[in-house]
C-alpha cells in the first residue's frame, strides 16, 4: 500500500496540507465515503427496473434524464447484508469510466473535510473485498469512515453480468 | 465535416466512385446512352483532378489511362463490347482500391495494376490506328451521336463571360484556342459594354465575343469546349444549318437566335485533353473539379445531376434523434401526469396534447429520414463482390438488383455490408454451379443472383436469391453429424436442415477456396443480423436455388411494441414478432411430459413459454398459468405462446441500448423509457423461447447448442 502522504483518490493526487471534501454515507450500518468530486448527484431512492438474470448486487436499471443507468447495491457488493428498501435510501450517481452508475446507500450523512495526512492505510484483514474496495480509512468524530476505491468497486460496467 | 481539404476530396471521391459504379452498371445493363458514358468519364476525371492536386501519382496515372479509354468510348472511337465493359468494371474496382489506399495507406497490387493498365492500353493502341478513319463516320451503334459528321457547318457563337468565370481561373483565350482546333475560327471582340475608365469595376466582366466557327464537328463538340465554363458565362451557339425540331420548347427562349439543334445538355468533354490523350495534364484539373461543383445549377437533365445536399456530421443528427426520443418520452409522461390530475374538464388540454403528439411524431419521422439512405450504394458494392467471387471460382454469375431506392437507416446499411458480402460470396461459391453443370441441368450458363430490398409492413426486407443448386440437404445433415453438431439419429425437417447452415462451426465447402470457408460461417451473418434487431431466414429448393431473407427493423431508434406485465414488471414485446394475442382458459392448456405445456389454438398445439420463468423472475409454479398469451413465430417458422400476466397497451417506444450498461442480458434485447419515466425491458422473444425450460419446440436446437458447448 501507499504511504499516507501519497494516497491517491481517483487520478488526483491530494496535495500536502490541502483539504479535500468527502461525502460520507452509511451502507449496511457502516460508514463509507467518496470524494465529493467523484459524485455527480444524489437522488432519492425510487424502485428500479429489475434486470433479469442479474447478480445479487445489481439491483436493476434506472432512468436518469433519458439515460439508462445500472444501480448497484453497495452492501451486496461489499459482501454485507443486502440493503433493505427504505425512504431514507439514496442513489449516489457517480461516473465510472465516463459512464454514469448509481450506487444504493442506506443514507447520506454529511460532508467532511479532511487533510490528506489524516487518511490511514487500510490494515491487513482477511476479507478480499476490504482490501480491494477500501482505499483507506479516516477517523471522523470518533468513528471510522472507509474511503471507497470506486474504480475497483465498479471495475467495468459490463462486469455486473456474465 | 473536418476542415482538411484532403478529407473533403476523399468524401467527394466516395460520391464520384458511386456515380462511376452506377454508370458502369447501367452500361453493363445495356444502357449506352452517351450521357451515362459522360457521367462516368466526368467522375473518373474529377477523381484524377483531385488526386493530382494532392500528388497521388499512382492514382492519377491509373485514372488517366482509365479516363483516356473512356474518352475514346465517348467519341465513338472505341466500341463498347462485353470485353471492354468487363475491363472497365475491373478498372473501376481498382480505382476504388487506389483511392482507399491513398486515404488509409496500404499497398496496391502492382501486378493487378499492370494487368489492367495493359488491358486499357490495348484499347488505346487500337484507337491510334483507327484515328485515321475517324472522319469517315465510324459512329457505331454503341454510342450513336445524332448529328452527321461529314457536313461542314458554320456556327455563330456569342460568348459573354460572367465575372465568376474569371474567379474560377478560366481563360477565354484557351477556349478559343481549342475551338480553333475544330475548324476555321473568326473572333470578334464586342467591347460596347465597356464603361468609361472611372465607372469600371476592376473585377467585373464587360467583354463579349462573337465567334464564327466553320467546322465538320457536330454541335456537341463545339458545346463541349464550353463545358467547364457552363453557368459561368452567357453562351449561345447557333448553327446555320440546324433544323432539328425537338427544340421547340427552347425556341421561345432562344427566339432571337433561332432554334438550336440539341435541347439536351451539351456533350461534356475536356478541351484540354482531347488532342493529347496520352499525356497527363494535371494543371487543368483543379479547375475542372471546381467547375464540376458549379455545374449542377446549369444542368438541364435533372435526374442525372446531383441533388443539392448538405453534409452534416452524423453525430449531430444522432443528437437530434436522441432529443426527439426524449421529446416523445416527455410527451407520454406529460400525458400521464395530466390524466392523473383531478380536473373536471380536460378536453381542451387533451386536444392540444394530441396535437403535440402528432408534431412530435412528424419531427421524429423527419429526423429519422435524415438517417435513412437508399441501399443503392450498398448494392452497387455488392456487384463488385459477385464479380470478384465469380472470377475467383471460374463461374459466371451476375447480380440483378431490385428496389435500390429502398431507404434504410444508415447504421443498418453500414452493418449490412459484411453479412451481405458473405451471403453473396457463398451464393457464388456454393450456390451457383459451374457453367458446364448448369448447362447440363438445362439452365443458362450464367447464374443469376437477385438482390432485392423492399419495405414490408414496418420493416425492411432484403432478399438474396440465387438460381443455383439449392442446399444439398443430405450433405448438410451429414456434415452436421460428422462435426457433432447434431446427434446421429436427429430427425429434422427440411427447414431445420437448411437452418443448420447458421450453426457456428459449419462449413460445407468441399475444398477450402480462398473465397469462402475461412472459418467464419453463416453464424457470423446471423449474429450480425440479429445484432441489428433483424432476423434471417433461408429457404431452398433442390436444383432451383436458395433464398436468404433478411428482415430488419426500419429504424434502430424507435419501434412498435406491446406493453405487457410480467411478474409485476412492465415489459415490451416487439410487435413484429407477435402474430396474435389471446386470453387462455384452463381447458386450452395441455400438459406434455413432466414440464411441457401446450396451448391449443383452434386445434393446433403450441408450446407455452412462461416469460417470467425464462427470465428468472419467478419460480416455476406449474399449476398457475398467467392467462394471457402472445403467439409468436420464430425465425424457423415455429410458433410458441409467450405467457405474460397482462397486456396494457400497444405503443411506439424509443429503444435504449443496454450496451455498456450491463452487457448482454439473455432474453432482453434493449430497454425503453415508459410514460411514467420508468424503464422497461424490451424482450427478445427468440432468446426467451430458446431459454425456456418448457419449450419443446427448440429441443433439437438446444441439443445442438449443448453439443457445441460440450
Amino acid at each position: 500500500m501507499q504511504s499516507q502522504a501519497e494516497v491517491q483518490i481517483g487520478d488526483q493526487e491530494i496535495k500536502h496540507a490541502q483539504q479535500s471534501e468527502f461525502v460520507s454515507f452509511t451502507v449496511a450500518g457502516q460508514a463509507f465515503c467518496l470524494q465529493i468530486t467523484q459524485i455527480r448527484e444524489i437522488r432519492r431512492w425510487a424502485p428500479v427496473t429489475i434486470l433479469p438474470h442479474a447478480p445479487m448486487d445489481v439491483l436493476g436499471v434506472m432512468n436518469l434524464r433519458g439515460a439508462v443507468i445500472p444501480i448497484y447495491d453497495l452492501a451486496a457488493r461489499f459482501g454485507l447484508q443486502q440493503t433493505e428498501a427504505s425512504e431514507r435510501n439514496v442513489v449516489i450517481v457517480v461516473a465510472v469510466h465516463g459512464k454514469p452508475v448509481g450506487l444504493l446507500a442506506e443514507s447520506v450523512s454529511e460532508i467532511i473535510s479532511i487533510n490528506p495526512e489524516e487518511i490511514q492505510e487500510t490494515p491487513q484483514v482477511e476479507s478480499r473485498y476490504t482490501m480491494e474496495y477500501i482505499q483507506g480509512i479516516i477517523s471522523h468524530d470518533e468513528t471510522m469512515v472507509r474511503i471507497i476505491n470506486l474504480d475497483a468497486v465498479i471495475s467495468a460496467p459490463e462486469q455486473g453480468l456474465s | 465535416m473536418s476542415g482538411s481539404i484532403q478529407d473533403t476530396f476523399f468524401e467527394e471521391c466516395e460520391e464520384l466512385l458511386e456515380a462511376m459504379d452506377e454508370g458502369l452498371t447501367a452500361i453493363e445493363g445495356g444502357d449506352h446512352d452517351p450521357e451515362v458514358v459522360n457521367a462516368v468519364f466526368r467522375a473518373v476525371h474529377s477523381i484524377k483532378g483531385g488526386g493530382g492536386a494532392f500528388g497521388l501519382d499512382e492514382l492519377v496515372a491509373f485514372a488517366h489511362k482509365f479516363e483516356t479509354v473512356f474518352d475514346e468510348v465517348r467519341s465513338n472511337k472505341v466500341q463498347l463490347d462485353v470485353k471492354l465493359i468487363q475491363l472497365l468494371l475491373r478498372c473501376s474496382d481498382h480505382l476504388a482500391d487506389l483511392v482507399s489506399v491513398a486515404r488509409d495507406g496500404g499497398s496496391v497490387d502492382e501486378e493487378h495494376n499492370d494487368v489492367l493498365v495493359a488491358g486499357l492500353e490495348e484499347y488505346l493502341g487500337e484507337e491510334e490506328e483507327e484515328l485515321t478513319f475517324e472522319p469517315m463516320g465510324l459512329g457505331g451503334p454503341a454510342v450513336p451521336l445524332p448529328l452527321d459528321l461529314e457536313e461542314e457547318k458554320t456556327y455563330q457563337i456569342r460568348f459573354q463571360p460572367l465575372k465568376e468565370m474569371f474567379g474560377t481561373g478560366n481563360e477565354p483565350f484557351f477556349l478559343f484556342q481549342t475551338l480553333s482546333e475544330l475548324g476555321t475560327l473568326k473572333v470578334t471582340l464586342d467591347e460596347t459594354e465597356l464603361p468609361g475608365f472611372d465607372a469600371m469595376a476592376m473585377d467585373d466582366s464587360y467583354l463579349a465575343w462573337d465567334l464564327t466557327l466553320t467546322t465538320k464537328e457536330p454541335k456537341s463538340a463545339v458545346e463541349s469546349v464550353f463545358e467547364f465554363v457552363e453557368g459561368l458565362c452567357e453562351l449561345s451557339i447557333v448553327s446555320d444549318k440546324d433544323s432539328e425540331d425537338e427544340a421547340a420548347a427552347l425556341a421561345a427562349l432562344n427566339a432571337a437566335f433561332g432554334v438550336p439543334g440539341e435541347s439536351a445538355e451539351p456533350e461534356p468533354s475536356d478541351p484540354f485533353e482531347e488532342p493529347a490523350p496520352a499525356e497527363a495534364t494535371p494543371m487543368a484539373t483543379p479547375e475542372a473539379t471546381k467547375v464540376e461543383a458549379v455545374k449542377p445549377e446549369s444542368n438541364k437533365s435533372e435526374q442525372r445531376g446531383p441533388k443539392p445536399t448538405l453534409r452534416v456530421e452524423l453525430e449531430r443528427v444522432d443528437r437530434l434523434i436522441n432529443a426527439v426520443g426524449e421529446l416523445i418520452i416527455n410527451h407520454s409522461m406529460l400525458a400521464q401526469q395530466i390524466a392523473n390530475l383531478d380536473v373536471a374538464d380536460l378536453r381542451d388540454v387533451e386536444t392540444e396534447l394530441e396535437g403535440f403528439k402528432n408534431l412530435a411524431r412528424d419531427i421524429q419521422e423527419g429526423v429519422m429520414s435524415i438517417r435513412a439512405q437508399p441501399v443503392k450504394p450498398l448494392f452497387q458494392r455488392m456487384a463488385r463482390i459477385v464479380r470478384e467471387a465469380s472470377a475467383a471460382t471460374e463461374k459466371t454469375a451476375k447480380l440483378v438488383t431490385e428496389g435500390e431506392n429502398t431507404e434504410v437507416d444508415k447504421t443498418v446499411i453500414e452493418r449490412l455490408s459484411d453479412p451481405l458480402t458473405h451471403i453473396l460470396r457463398n451464393a457464388v461459391d456454393h450456390g451457383v454451379e459451374k457453367p458446364a453443370d448448369r448447362e447440363a441441368a438445362g439452365k443458362s450458363r450464367a447464374g443469376e443472383i437477385r438482390l432485392s430490398a423492399s419495405h414490408r409492413s414496418g420493416s425492411v426486407c432484403i432478399e438474396i436469391k440465387d438460381d443455383g443448386a439449392g442446399v444439398n440437404r443430405p450433405r448438410v445433415k451429414q456434415i452436421a453429424i460428422d462435426k457433432g453438431l447434431i446427434p446421429e439419429n436427429a430427425d429434422l425437417t427440411d427447414a431445420e436442415i437448411d437452418n443448420l447452415l447458421f450453426l457456428p462451426g459449419f462449413s460445407t465447402a468441399k475444398e477450402i477456396s480462398n473465397l469462402s470457408g475461412r472459418g467464419v460461417g453463416m453464424d457470423v451473418v446471423k449474429n450480425a443480423v440479429t445484432a441489428l434487431g433483424g432476423r434471417i431466414n433461408i429457404s431452398s429448393s433442390p436444383g432451383k436455388g436458395s433464398t436468404f431473407t433478411i428482415i430488419l427493423p426500419l429504424t434502430l431508434a424507435v419501434m412498435d411494441g406491446m406493453v405487457v406485465s410480467v411478474a409485476d414488471q412492465t415489459m415490451v414485446v416487439p410487435i413484429t414478432s407477435i402474430i396474435e394475442t389471446m386470453r387462455g382458459s384452463d381447458d386450452m392448456i395441455n400438459s406434455l411430459g413432466a414440464d411441457g405445456t401446450l396451448l391449443s389454438i383452434r386445434g393446433n398445439f403450441v408450446p407455452i413459454c412462461d416469460v417470467a420463468g425464462a427470465l428468472g423472475l419467478r419460480k416455476p409454479e406449474g399449476d398457475k398459468p398467467p392467462g394471457v398469451y402472445l403467439l409468436v413465430e420464430t425465425e424457423t417458422g415455429q410458433r410458441s405462446a409467450l405467457a405474460v400476466d397482462d397486456i396494457h397497451d400497444q405503443r411506439q417506444v424509443v429503444i435504449k441500448s443496454l450496451d455498456g450498461v450491463c452487457g448482454n442480458v439473455p432474453g432482453v434485447a434493449a430497454a425503453t423509457i415508459l410514460g411514467d419515466g420508468k424503464i422497461a425491458m424490451i424482450l427478445d422473444s427468440e432468446s426467451i423461447i430458446a431459454a425456456s425450460p418448457s419449450s419443446a419446440t427448440f429441443d433439437s436446437e438446444r441439443r445442438m447448442s449443448n453439443a457445441i458447448a460440450s
